[in-house]
């Protein structure tokens, strides 16, 4: 296995592209370890992207907030203004695994390891974020929602990387939040979860974006979910509707985590549930 | 020598090894660098008995490559005593018999000092949160929490 850890994300890139054999990015390596060590993935090449500057940012600017590939779970809890702005995608982010996953593990990781329980994943998708993806050839931004394609799948072709997370800039009232269901407290899977982000104006919801994790074969974006708030202020008929399309837009598997029934059903309460902290963080009342 | 040379500071010293580049650092630690503190448990990242910092960061060693060390800062559990004197935390697991086994003790002081460097008193509630990524599976973990109280008091006395 060749390990390299160039400096620039073109370089990281290209490298991929042009390995005959197996090529993976090493971000936290909480899932390409694990990978390794069960005999999943033989790598022929391991390319560390935590020495590209790009990648190691948080930076606030007026078009939004980027976040780089290689920033870890730590350091997002340690970042106070990110917190403030995005408490959903941050705690979602958080919830990933022990304080020892976290002092290593990324929201990019969690994306491109395309698991449909990914905690971060549909935080961001509620958020809105879009992905910077550099190629051998060119970079391109896409919404967060069309990086995974399945259970382990993307649609990054080979060589393409993400390179950060931008969130769109927060004005006004906002608000966001993540909640997940598990049987513990701690250290483990989701079995369902919900992110809710939405925007209020004169105490309405003006825009909502409602996203379930763990209930399809990547996360799903509800767009009826949001309709049915939009406009409200978050009354029981409004949250009801909501809740209904929410479990109406569910495809899960029945396995020892859940039953179908089971994660349909939670996924409306869950949702119900995050929309109102997302719009008690907006200000709402 | 063969493999990949890695520079790096453990406990504070200088220390040079070489391994191979898929080699994880709980291996290249125990068997290079001859720290058995650092256990194996699951060598998957869910038991935290192969716990040590890099950089000041928690990590599991079990999911980091020994060649991601070059240059970097590592702290293991050989680092926690002062010579002879047993750090706090080492002390009062004793004091409350805080172990059986012992192999998943090094992760678990690890991961306590880790959490006491960033939150001099913790509550009982954070304590077990921020020891949630390690297992023992013989005293079922009360001892070691009040260990772990028992360490920040002393720590809080002495400053």
């Amino acid at each position: 296995m060749r390990y390299e850890a160039p400096t620039t994300t073109q370089e990281a890139a290209n490298l991929i592209a042009r390995e005959k054999g197996e090529a993976f990015v090493l971000a936290g390596g909480t899932d390409l370890l694990v990978r390794m060590k069960t005999g999943l993935s033989d790598p022929t090449l391991v390319v560390d992207i935590k020495h590209i500057p790009a990648m190691q940012d948080v930076k606030t600017t007026d078009s939004g907030t980027k976040i780089g590939a290689a920033v870890s779970g730590s350091r997002l809890n340690a970042n106070k203004k990110l917190k403030k702005a995005w408490p959903g995608i941050v705690e979602a982010a958080n919830l990933i695994g022990s304080d020892q996953i976290q002092g290593r593990a990324t929201m990019v990781g969690n994306l491109c390891n395309a698991s449909p329980a990914a905690d971060s994943v549909p935080a961001m998708i509620a958020a809105g974020a879009k992905a910077v993806v550099v190629g051998p050839k060119k970079r391109r931004t896409v919404p967060v929602e069309k990086i995974a394609t399945g259970p382990g799948k993307t649609s990054l072709a080979k060589g393409e990387i993400v390179e950060s997370i931008n969130l769109p800039k927060r004005t006004g009232k906002a608000g966001d939040a993540y909640l997940r269901f598990i049987p513990r407290t701690e250290m483990d899977i989701a079995v369902v979860s919900a992110g809710v982000n939405l925007t209020l104006e004169r105490g309405l919801v003006k825009t909502a974006r409602v996203c379930l994790g763990a209930v399809g074969p990547t996360a799903v974006l509800v767009q009826k979910a949001a309709k049915a708030i939009i406009g409200s202020k978050l009354d029981e008929e409004s949250l009801d509707k909501m809740a209904e399309a929410c479990s109406a837009a569910c495809t899960p598997i029945s396995d020892k985590r859940g039953t179908v029934e089971y994660r349909t059903k939670v996924a409306g309460v869950l949702a119900k549930r995050a929309a109102k902290i997302a719009f008690k963080r907006a200000g709402g009342k | 020598m063969t493999g990949t040379l890695v520079n790096t500071t453990v406990n504070g010293d200088a220390v040079q090894f070489a391994c191979p580049t898929d080699e994880s650092l709980m291996d290249s630690l125990r068997d290079r660098v001859g720290l058995t503190g650092v256990k194996e448990g699951c060598g998957t990242g869910d038991c935290g008995a192969c716990s040590i910092t890099l950089d000041g960061e928690l990590v599991c060693s079990c999911l980091v490559l020994g060649v991601e060390a070059n240059g970097r800062n590592i702290g293991t559990v050989e680092g926690l005593a002062d010579g002879d004197k047993l750090h706090p935390l080492q002390e009062q697991f004793i004091n409350h018999a805080a172990l059986q086994c012992g192999i998943c003790t090094p992760g678990f002081l690890v991961a306590a000092k880790a959490l006491l460097d960033k939150n001099k008193n913790p509550t009982e509630e954070e304590i077990r949160y921020a020891l949630a990524g390690n297992l023992c599976r013989c005293t079922g973990y009360d001892k070691i929490v009040r260990a772990v109280q028992a360490a920040s008091k002393d720590l809080r006395k002495k400053k």
